[in-house]
């Protein structure tokens, strides 16, 4: 919301400079978004009056404007659709600049030369209103500089005011606020008006059919003449970031910026029947809003309909056109209501229509202070619209909405904010604000009972007043302090310190960490081979093309890698430790939700001039897990035979902790290379993050290396291909016993001679004794042991 | 010749001298002055004869030896010197090594470690949760109740699991205070870092995923100050000492009172720019003491406990502190951002 200064000062008599309020609005909890002084920069602009529009004969949609700008008449092409014969407007001559710095020039528009421009609200740097060309008010004095007709002198404070506070989104609020903190009066006079003629009911009728969503429903008939507003009136509304549009509107306008009370006139004459009913819609109803568009409605949507049943307004939201005021309307209705903010707030969100009336209603306006509002805009018509106001309102209010009492204990308000502060000073707090204390009686200790006003709606529990005494103290005035923590301690979980070992193995790998976004489009998942059966999806995502929750994270570092490939980037090693997401079990509602590790390496692995640039390949990726389960200490990791989605089934295996399948590495296939636009050869792991975790670790008993001679011994032996080295490694160890200390295969080697499908692998075994040196015999022994176990297990034949 | 002669035969400095010889010439340089003719120990050496009849064997065996010790020394140097005469010069190190990567943590998980650092030095433990949530962790236990206006303001991503809007892309990190008061008796000291989601497209300045790190603190006699307390405690430890912190009243519906904390604006110290709006502030994120509503939900008694809690951006931070912008830098992957840090 937008507070001039000029205005806050009509309630309260404001000394301080800009910067000392804006510092107390922030602290206050009225957050100052921005500090404007709309006239800093603009120099010469005018106010001058269009004299006659005329067709632009080069053009249909911009035209001439003669106008009278006091010192003499110009003219200037203008495309804003709102000028008429008669306005008064602000007038931008060559030379003069606007806000931002701009000097204007003479510019040549289809053909004809402008002499300057006519100005509308954003071009004056006032607000965002690009619509039209701003209207000054009739009586703004012909040739005079628009800062001054404008008070464009004035401050403007820019306010976020939080969804709890209705009573702020208005100048009396806002005073009330800086007058209670700088220990000011506040002044709002009651409206005065002078009523005459046939009392409104006598004339129409209000009925209330849904009062669970309208507590409160109040009409005033006024006879009025319209017209512009006055300078004054005007000037306020476009400080305030309103754009004038007539009197009668202007004024309703007004009040809602002045006393958060937003009001809405209908046209009497046009309203069929003479009467309004506000009921909910049916579903599937249509109106058009006062904007032109046609709004589809549902049975949560209020309406203001004429007695007849017609919807003439989405109550509280925005007003129909048939009963608009218009220029020849002569007598309104001015309805001044209540409504239920949380159907207000649901209506607005989904027609997606937010008015400054919504923003207030949606808050929650003062039932009690409607009839106040509505008297203050007939005060004011009868100033600028020759208003005349006909008396006895008619006011349905069936069940009055009364404030709370709340019980506040002062030692539980000190409590909480950690300072001592005494009965007295906690009262003197609140009185300010308007909210009554009610003494306790004799013998009622400290206790005593608040009552806030009903513009005060957040105001409910005792916790609420503890908020309004910090607030009125100072958030930042009261003492800080840590917690008296006794018997906690702090720390990682050893999840959570192995999680970050496994990132910090990666890293020394030589990995750089990615974080691709979790949501995934059905043609990844589809590039990728993997079946969207299983997997959870986002109804409402804004961006519907990637709807997935992905099930695995490398079709997300396959983009990456391909984003990288394109900026010329192939070569890349990557990984991400993240969520991933599969549809829950029957009966379950949040899904089956785990951590991944996933690494992907791309293109070639850089050594050159050392050594020569070679392709990534499997073994790269079989070192990254390598490091893991060696950093983890597993007991048991293995790779078995097996293929996943997306990867070559001829160069992958399955990977096992404690027998346990967990994940996969090997080579991404070359179809789903081509699929993601990725060049070059990827390999990559993808795992289960607490599958690994959960794995058995290595017995950490310490083993006293032994000092005595080591007897290294060579074994070849020709394999069926669908024997795994592994598999010979594990039968080695068994066979050999206690005293292998370390065995590896050093050697392998195909041949036309072995023929096909088998292949030559040599071990290097290193045994030793922790207490002795091994004889002759006892190496003899363990080396026959160790052939005869790999023949029986393995189909294999040692080589000569 | 006085007594202390044989100090001057000093192994250790002639072996660093010799270590230190770069060509064979600066070698043989060096080999005339230590061990030739002129040298300190061929001085030694000759006056042995003025040298009364005890010291002569004392003196004659220190010199020798020290002779020998030092040739050697030079010899073993000249034989590691010959190679580099005979091609020129040293191996170039500057071609660089065998090519092995350098890995990189992502800016957003070292700023996630160095403040669940700073929290578990602060006496905290770090708790996790799920991303897909239910609306009662994101919303209901947190005092949003349906239809609250609030609920507008988060722009929430629903699933297809569920009764319609009932299972959610969380959208704070806020329902992990939940989870952790549902199963944990106070006192309670977590921090709780994690991934969220709103219904944004990603770009310059929205992402539909970030990151969020909250705060809870919940014990007996927990206080405002002790809020105000703790955030400054955390704004020292990671911005440095010289930052002010304040908080200003602001709402939220799981809080109460509700706060936003600032800091003084790192680019400008205070002094306003572009920034911080010219406000010298610059928003880190909302606080406040947890509203008797929640504990009531989760079964804790407000009038035995009370509590705190707050909550901030994880990319914010590396954003002020470096000036990374846009946000969807931190998700575009691109690898020399990866790499950079």
């Amino acid at each position: 919301m937008r507070a001039p200064l000029s205005w806050i000062r009509e309630f309260t008599p404001l000394e301080a400079d800009p910067v000392t309020i804006a510092s107390a609005l922030d602290n206050l909890g009225l957050e100052v978004e921005a500090l404007d002084a709309p006239g800093a920069e603009i120099v010469g602009v005018k106010v001058a009056k269009a004299l006659d529009v005329r067709k632009h004969p080069g053009a249909d949609k911009v035209r001439l404007v003669d106008i009278d700008f006091g010192d003499g008449t110009t003219t200037v092409v203008c495309g804003a659709p709102n000028v008429v014969a008669g306005m008064v407007m602000p007038y931008a001559p060559v030379g003069a600049t606007l806000p931002g710095g701009f000097t204007l020039t003479p510019k040549k528009i289809r053909g004809i030369v402008s002499d300057g421009m006519l100005l509308s609200p954003r071009e004056l740097g006032l607000s965002d209103d690009h619509g039209g060309i701003l209207g000054l008010g009739a009586d703004a004095e012909l040739g005079a500089d628009v800062r001054d007709v404008l008070d464009l002198h004035d401050v403007v404070f820019d306010l976020a005011i939080t969804p709890n506070r209705p009573d702020a989104m208005s100048m009396v609020g806002v005073a009330r606020e800086l007058a209670a903190h700088f220990g000011l009066p506040l002044r709002v006079p009651p409206p005065v008006i002078d009523e005459s003629g046939a009392p409104t009911a006598s004339e129409v009728t209000v009925r209330i059919d849904a009062p669970e969503r309208c507590a409160r429903f109040t009409v005033r008939r006024i006879g009025v003449t319209m017209g512009e507003s006055p300078a004054w009136l005007a000037r306020r509304l476009t400080l305030a970031g309103m754009r004038p549009i007539s009197n009668v509107v202007d004024v309703t306008n007004y009040v809602l910026l002045e006393r958060g009370q937003p009001l809405h006139a209908f046209d009497l004459d046009r309203l069929p029947g003479r009467g309004l009913v506000v009921r909910l819609a049916a579903d599937g109803e249509r109106m058009t809003t006062l904007d032109g568009v046609e709004r589809s409605l549902t049975a949560e949507d209020l309406l203001v309909c004429d007695a007849e049943g017609r919807p003439q307004a989405i109550a509280g939201i925005m007003g129909g056109s048939v009963a608009e005021v218009h220029e020849a309307t002569t007598e309104i209705l001015l309805e001044a209501a209540y409504f239920q903010p949380m159907g207000i707030s649901r209506s607005s969100k989904r027609l997606g229509l937010r008015s400054e009336s919504s923003a207030r209603f949606e808050r929650g306006v003062d039932p009690n202070g409607v009839l106040v509002g509505s008297a203050r805009a007939a005060e004011l018509l009868r100033l600028v619209a020759s208003g005349h106001v006909a008396p006895e309102p008619i006011d349905e209010y069936p069940v009055p909405i009364v404030p709370a009492r709340i019980t506040v204990r002062v030692p539980r308000v000190e409590a909480l904010l950690g300072v001592e502060l005494g009965a007295e000073r906690v009262k003197e707090t609140l009185r300010p604000l308007e909210i009554e204390i009610e003494e306790p009686g004799a013998g009622g200790g400290d206790d005593f009972v608040a009552i806030p006003p009903t513009f005060r709606p957040d105001l409910e529990r005792e916790i609420d007043i503890v908020e309004e005494v910090a607030r009125r103290v100072g958030f930042n005035e009261i003492p800080r302090t840590l917690p008296h923590t006794t018997g906690v301690s702090g720390g990682l979980t050893l999840r959570q310190r192995e999680r970050r070992l496994v990132e910090d193995v990666m890293v020394g790998f030589g990995a750089a960490e990615a974080m691709t976004v979790p949501l995934i489009a059905v043609t990844d998942l589809e590039r990728f081979g993997l079946s969207i059966d299983a997997t959870v999806e986002v109804t409402n995502a804004l961006r519907a093309e990637e709807p997935i929750l992905r099930p695995a994270v490398l079709p997300g570092l396959l983009k990456a890698a391909a984003y990288n490939a394109s900026q010329g980037l192939a070569d890349l090693a990557l990984f991400e430790l993240g969520h991933v997401f599969m549809a829950p079990a029957a009966g379950v509602l949040l899904p089956d939700e785990r951590d991944h590790l996933t690494v992907l390496l791309a293109g070639a692995v850089t050594r050159a001039p050392i050594e020569a640039d070679r392709p990534v390949d499997v073994y790269d990726a079989v070192d990254a897990l390598d490091a893991i389960a060696e950093a983890l200490e597993l007991e048991d990791l293995r790779l078995v035979s097996g293929t996943a989605p997306g990867f070559d089934p001829a160069r992958g295996a399955v990977v096992t902790v404690d027998g346990d399948p967990i994940g996969h590495v090997g080579a991404i296939a070359g179809s789903v290379l081509d699929a993601f636009g990725i060049p070059g050869p990827a390999v990559a792991i993808e795992l289960d993050l607490d599958g690994l975790l959960g794995g058995t670790r290595r017995d950490r008993a310490f083993r006293l290396p032994s000092r005595f001679p080591a007897s290294n011994i060579d074994l070849a032996f020709v394999l069926p291909e669908t024997v795994h080295a592994a598999d010979v490694e594990r039968t080695l160890r068994t066979a050999a016993g206690e005293l292998l200390e370390a065995v590896r295969a050093f050697d392998e080697f195909r041949s036309d001679a072995l023929g096909a499908g088998r292949r030559s692998l040599a071990f290097a075994l290193r045994f030793r004794a922790p207490d002795r040196t091994l004889s002759d015999t006892e190496i003899a022994t363990a080396r026959l042991a160790c052939i005869d176990a790999v023949i029986a297990a393995h189909a294999a034949e040692l080589r000569g | 010749m006085p007594a202390d002669a044989l100090a001057e035969l000093d192994l250790d400095a002639a072996r660093a001298a010799v270590g230190a010889a770069g060509t064979l010439d600066e070698l043989e340089d060096l080999r005339k002055r230590l061990v030739g003719k002129q040298s300190v120990a061929a001085r030694v050496k000759q006056s042995i004869k003025d040298l009364p009849a005890d010291r002569k064997p004392v003196v004659g065996k220190a010199v020798s030896e020290y002779t020998a010790a030092v040739t050697t020394l030079l010899d073993e140097r000249h034989a590691d010197l010959v190679p580099v005469e005979a091609t020129g010069t040293a191996l170039d190190l500057t071609l660089g090594g065998h090519g092995r990567m350098r890995g990189h943590l992502h800016l957003v998980t070292q700023c996630r470690r160095e403040l669940e650092d700073v929290f578990v030095s602060l006496g905290y433990r770090v708790e996790e949760g799920p991303e897909v949530e239910d609306d009662w962790h994101n919303f209901e236990a947190l005092n949003f109740p349906p239809g609250h206006p609030a609920r507008a303001m988060q722009d929430t991503l629903y699933v297809n699991l569920g009764e319609p809007e009932q299972v959610l892309l969380r959208t704070h990190t806020s329902p992990v205070q939940v989870r952790v008061m549902e199963t944990q008796k106070p006192p309670i000291y977590s921090v709780m870092p994690g991934r969220t989601y709103r219904n944004e497209t990603l770009d310059a300045r929205h992402s539909p995923v970030f990151h969020q790190i909250e705060g809870l603190a919940v014990d007996r006699g927990i206080t405002f100050g002790d809020l105000a307390g703790t955030l400054e405690a955390f704004t020292s430890a990671y911005f440095g000492k010289q930052l002010q912190s304040r908080l200003i009243p602001s709402f939220f519906p799981f809080t109460e009172p509700s706060a936003e904390f600032s800091i003084t604006c790192v680019f400008c110290d205070g002094a306003g720019c572009r920034v911080c709006s010219k406000t010298g502030w610059i928003e880190l994120g909302g606080c406040g003491m947890v509203d008797p509503n929640v504990f009531r939900k989760v079964g804790i008694d407000p009038e035995e406990y009370s509590g705190f809690a707050f909550g901030f951006g994880l990319e914010r931070m590396p954003m002020l502190r470096y000036g990374v912008e846009p946000i969807k830098t931190f998700f575009d992957n691109d690898i020399r951002f990866l790499t950079q840090y």
